[in-house]
């Protein structure tokens, strides 16, 4: 019993230190809520620490097999804490230009993190649909929060319905392989479909399957089912959509994973059509309506969509080689992300965002380091060799050679040289055109700090991509 | 003697009409709270027909956990509906279209 505590010891912290925080939010009378900021950071980093050092690193399952503890959640749910560290510094620069700075909204975003962790570790059907549940409840609350906004709330509204109607979708798969199998574990599921069930069941698995993939996709933001992606990124400050776009999708990455690779890879034939289509319609839509686009935030989600097609292609794969070029790709993503969407919050000005695509035009001349670093990120995000994006493409890129569709990198390559396009505007708006205003960037000296370790961190591991990847193969086999 | 198909049948009907719900109702966001709801107990009475017929108590586990997480979904969908209807004075679902491009 108390080895089964250790191996949730950094859950069951975090969910002991989230309510405190609640607690300690009364108390603190501040404007800008600096002690329940502080606190919170501090949450993570103990998080962390229990995280890298109390949990052992082989595969272990505990509660009745539904919950595992493996390298695999062990690194994914580090760089989630770490991420969502570097997010919650970003958002309460953002929470402070526009004087709404609330305890809750950090508290929030703990929840949100346990709700992740839960889905890193998740070892059966019910702490998958936990795990998804406490996740999105959160997200759906942190945008409502800005109450007086009239796109936070519309946008709060459209995520909420669609939100719930994918966990309904992803339910019904759920329940038709609890019907085809009988157990809710995953490794039961795994072992129940491996060892030749009779058509009848099948059809029923695959049946199940098909609503899974579809709640899936839901969740990353696939084309057909990426009608709420934009709209939520406009709509919502961008401190939620910082947020949404960064750690969630690391969280989406271990729910693919737990539910189509532990559990369902004997039916691989099945869900690869799937995604195949997912994905070349993701590319090809988030690439060429994102030309189109003039708010950066809505830009950024169309390229959101476009990355969701690219990092579909290493599951696509079926091999350990692609899950780990997917989990590559997925937190490269997330990096990059998170500094584009942190250089829109440093632009910002008290009570005005700068979401539109003219808030860059002349940034390297007012200020050349900043330009700098949106030119690596932006760079990055197109794919152009060394940067981190180039290798994250690269990698799945050779995974689906290696399995034969050749023709489908030939159209990945086609879509992201299509994609560069809008991405080189932005350098040609900052490097090329007049600035409309002249005035200095205002913002404090943590946010430049971390934005400029995040710019350098894209640029860095873009020169030892191998370290990063040896670490995703390790937590994959 | 009501049968395992019977059951799942009716269950996917429902589901059917919360889904078509969500899509074809146009005028008012409770419906669609309403939809949603619906749509988790079609999900409900899959698992408890499931449970029943494979004579396996961890179906009704799960019951219980989608009710109680349905309890706070539509718990945080109201207020999401508070909100909205504060700012804009109608909860007209071809109203919410400010966002779009």
């Amino acid at each position: 019993m108390l080895s089964q505590i250790q191996l949730v010891m950094p859950e069951l912290a975090l969910l002991i230190l989230a309510s405190f925080a609640l607690v300690l939010d009364t108390y603190s009378s501040s404007k800008e809520k600096l002690l329940t900021f502080r606190f919170v950071q501090a949450t993570l980093l103990i998080i962390i620490c229990l995280i890298l050092f109390t949990t052992p690193d082989t595969q272990s399952y505990s509660f009745n097999n539904h919950f595992i503890t493996d390298p695999m959640s062990i690194i994914l749910k580090t760089v989630i804490c770490i991420i969502s560290l570097v997010v919650f510094f970003y958002s309460h620069e953002y929470l402070k230009q526009h004087e709404n700075v609330r305890g809750e909204f950090f508290v929030l975003g703990l929840f949100a993190v346990l709700g992740m962790m839960i889905m890193s570790s998740a070892a059966s059907l019910l702490t998958v649909y936990l795990g998804l549940e406490l996740l999105s409840l959160s997200l759906y609350a942190m945008i409502a929060m800005h109450k007086e906004s009239l796109n936070a709330s519309e946008a709060a509204m459209k995520y909420f319905v669609l939100g719930a109607l994918a966990s309904g979708l992803l339910l019904y798969g759920i329940s038709m392989l609890y019907g085809a199998t009988g157990v809710l574990d995953l490794q039961g599921i795994s072992i129940a479909a491996s060892s030749g069930i009779d058509s009848g069941m099948k059809l029923i698995m695959v049946f199940g399957l098909v609503f899974i993939v579809v709640g899936i996709a839901f969740k990353l933001g696939a084309v057909p089912f990426h009608m709420w992606v934009p709209d939520i990124y406009e709509g919502s400050p961008t401190a939620v959509t910082l947020f949404i776009s960064t750690a969630p999708k690391i969280a989406a990455f271990a729910m693919t994973i737990r539910l189509l690779s532990d559990g369902l890879q004997d039916l691989l034939a099945d869900w690869q059509g799937m995604l195949i289509i997912l994905s070349i319609l993701s590319m090809a839509t988030g690439n060429v309506i994102a030309i189109s686009q003039t708010n950066i935030k809505r830009m950024l989600a169309y390229s959101t969509i476009a990355h969701v097609g690219f990092f579909l292609l290493g599951i696509i794969s079926g091999t350990a080689s692609g899950y780990a070029g997917s989990m590559f790709y997925i937190i490269v993503y997330a990096l990059m992300s998170m500094g584009s969407f942190g250089m829109v919050i440093l632009l910002g000005k008290k009570g005005v965002e700068a979401d539109r695509l003219e808030d860059f035009k002349g940034l390297a001349k007012r200020s050349p380091w900043y330009a700098f670093i949106m030119l690596i990120l932006m760079f990055s995000m197109a794919g152009i060799p060394p940067l981190i994006g180039f290798w994250a493409k690269w990698f799945v890129i050779k995974e689906v050679i290696a399995m034969g569709f050749v023709w489908l990198a030939a159209v990945a390559v086609v879509f992201s040289v299509i994609g560069a396009f809008y991405y080189l505007r932005i350098v040609k708006l900052m490097y090329f055109d007049e600035p409309e205003q002249m005035a200095a960037i205002k913002a404090s000296r943590a946010i430049r700090l971390v934005l400029s370790m995040n710019g350098m961190a894209v640029l860095i591991l873009g020169f030892i991509p191998g370290a990063l990847m040896a670490l995703c193969i390790s937590a994959i086999t | 003697m009501i049968t395992l198909g019977q059951v799942l049948l009716l269950a996917a009907i429902l589901f059917c009409i919360s889904v078509a719900g969500i899509f074809i109702n146009r005028k008012n966001v409770i419906i669609l709270l309403m939809c949603i709801e619906l749509m988790l107990l079609s999900v409900n009475m899959n698992f408890i027909a499931f449970s029943h017929f494979l004579h396996d108590m961890n179906g009704q586990v799960f019951v219980f956990f989608i009710l109680t997480v349905a309890a706070a979904e539509s718990a945080i969908g109201l207020a999401i509906l508070v909100v909205l209807f504060r700012n804009r004075n109608t909860i007209n679902v071809e109203e919410l279209s400010s966002l779009k491009g």
